[in-house]
């Protein structure tokens, strides 16, 4: 019996070039990333980090090179890779007049997702009682936060691209969302973390990749020492 | 693709429920162009009811581009818009969902607007089933046009100014076609005249239905 073919990347991208009018998002991108991987994309600020992600989700389209997603084309099958893939942004995609609980279903029912997983995702991210019933004009940022987080874990996607997904959130919540990065990669989800709090993702991540001026400019694998709390984490350049 | 669309306009259909911004601002707005309409006229009662099919259209088309501009600035609110792509929905199923639920909304602001021409214009309707046919048709023209220029000013920041430019001259169609329908069953009889005009309704809402349903993806990908 013939070998099973080995699954494609999650994430490969070449020579990746975006734009923004004449503007550069990015100049020249290579970068692959393995099934199950959590990676950290680090840089300043406007080295790319969004972009990279934005590029990866479909929702802007490479001027030259080539890139792949979960083994598709995110601009020629464009739906098939998006229903595969979550992105949590800087803006938390919640329309005010809807409460809380009609937000996350309709996120979920639009990205074609059963519903099963609603009440639980909504419980992690402690969305209970009332605030369930409060329309999302009336949330704070941080609140706001949580529901586009509960969004995510209710679908459970294969793909997480999480753009910053730390600010905003308090101390609850962020441990709430490293266990969820954490369960994503062990279930097998690819998870790809852009951020500027590297000490508290590399904690998660299995490589870190340094972004500057729309390339990459270095990887490192990061490595845990045995017995050590994760947060201990050895740097291998 | 038709459970995106009942999924979108639903959704649509249960913010304007809550917001109340179509009949708390456009309603009274299409109110107050008739009144103002009437002022405009003068005290001639004949004459405010040989116009009232022609005012009628002119303050739905007003109208219209208020619910179009409120059904692009729900999606444009908390990058919204960017929601709906990565959701993966069909995009066909988007435009009939949003088209739908503005369509549903003229509907109510049409009734509301139909009972101010009889009251204040004292227009007589002899044929009702035309101006029902020649109102659902229009509404179908209005809300399909609405939402694919409403799609094409919205990446933009001078949206609320464009999309009435674009939108007005389009539907101009609409405007003439309704007004001629209605002339038609406010004089009694159905005259050949009248169902002419209805097969440029139906033309116009098939071509823009269709398009919409087609150029939309690529409209939401580009703007």
């Amino acid at each position: 019996m013939a070998p099973a073919a080995p699954l494609p990347p999650a994430l490969f991208l070449h020579d990746a070039v975006a734009l923004s009018g004449r503007f550069p998002l990015l100049a020249g991108v290579d970068l692959e990333v393995a099934n199950g991987e959590t990676v950290l994309v680090e840089g300043p600020n406007g080295a790319g980090k969004t972009s990279l992600l934005r590029v990866c989700a479909g929702l802007v389209p490479l001027a030259s090179g080539r890139v792949a997603v979960l083994g598709l084309d995110p601009v020629r099958q464009r739906n098939q890779v998006r229903r595969r893939v979550g992105m949590l942004s800087h803006a938390s995609h919640l329309y005010d007049d809807l409460t809380v609980r009609e937000n996350v279903r309709f996120a979920v029912r639009a990205a074609g997702a059963g519903t099963d997983r609603i009440d639980d995702a909504c419980d992690r991210l402690g969305l209970t009682g009332r605030v369930l019933k409060t329309s999302a004009v009336k949330l704070s940022a941080g609140q706001r936060r949580r529901v586009a987080l509960a969004v995510l874990a209710a679908r459970w996607p294969e793909l997480w691209l999480l753009d910053e997904p730390h600010a905003g959130l308090d101390a609850s919540a962020r441990d709430t969302l490293d266990e969820l990065i954490g369960e994503a990669a062990s279930g097998g989800a690819t998870v790809v973390v852009a951020s500027h709090e590297a000490h508290q993702v590399e904690a998660l991540a299995t490589r870190a990749v340094t972004v500057a001026g729309g390339r990459v400019v270095s990887q490192r694998a990061i490595v845990r020492s045995a017995g050590k709390p994760a947060k201990d984490v050895a740097h291998v350049a | 693709m038709w459970r995106d669309a009942a999924l979108v306009a639903g959704k649509d259909l249960r913010i304007e429920a809550r917001s109340r911004v179509g009949l708390s601002q456009v309603a009274p707005f299409g109110i107050v162009a008739l009144v103002l309409f009437a002022f405009a006229l003068g005290p001639d009662r004949s004459l405010m009811a040989r116009g009232a099919p022609g005012l009628f259209w002119v303050a739905v088309l007003f109208c219209t581009v208020l619910a179009i501009q409120r059904s692009v600035s729900v999606e444009s609110a908390d990058g919204a818009r960017d929601a709906l792509r990565l959701s993966g929905m069909d995009p066909a199923g988007q435009f009939l969902g949003k088209a739908a639920a503005v369509a549903a909304q003229l509907v109510v602001l049409e009734v509301v607007l139909g009972m101010g021409v009889v009251l204040l214009y004292g227009a007589k309707i002899e044929v009702a089933w035309l101006i029902v046919v020649s109102s659902l048709l229009g509404t179908v023209g209005l809300a399909a046009t609405g939402t694919l220029y409403g799609a094409l000013s919205a990446g933009l920041r001078v949206r609320e100014t464009l999309l009435p430019f674009l939108l007005l001259p389009i539907a101009a169609p609409i405007l003439l076609a309704g007004t001629r329908i209605w002339q038609a069953a406010m004089v009694g009889g159905v005259p050949a005249d009248g169902t002419q005009w209805l097969r440029l309704l139906v033309v116009f809402d098939a071509v823009y239905v269709a398009i919409g349903v087609v150029v939309y993806g690529p409209i939401q990908e580009s703007a």
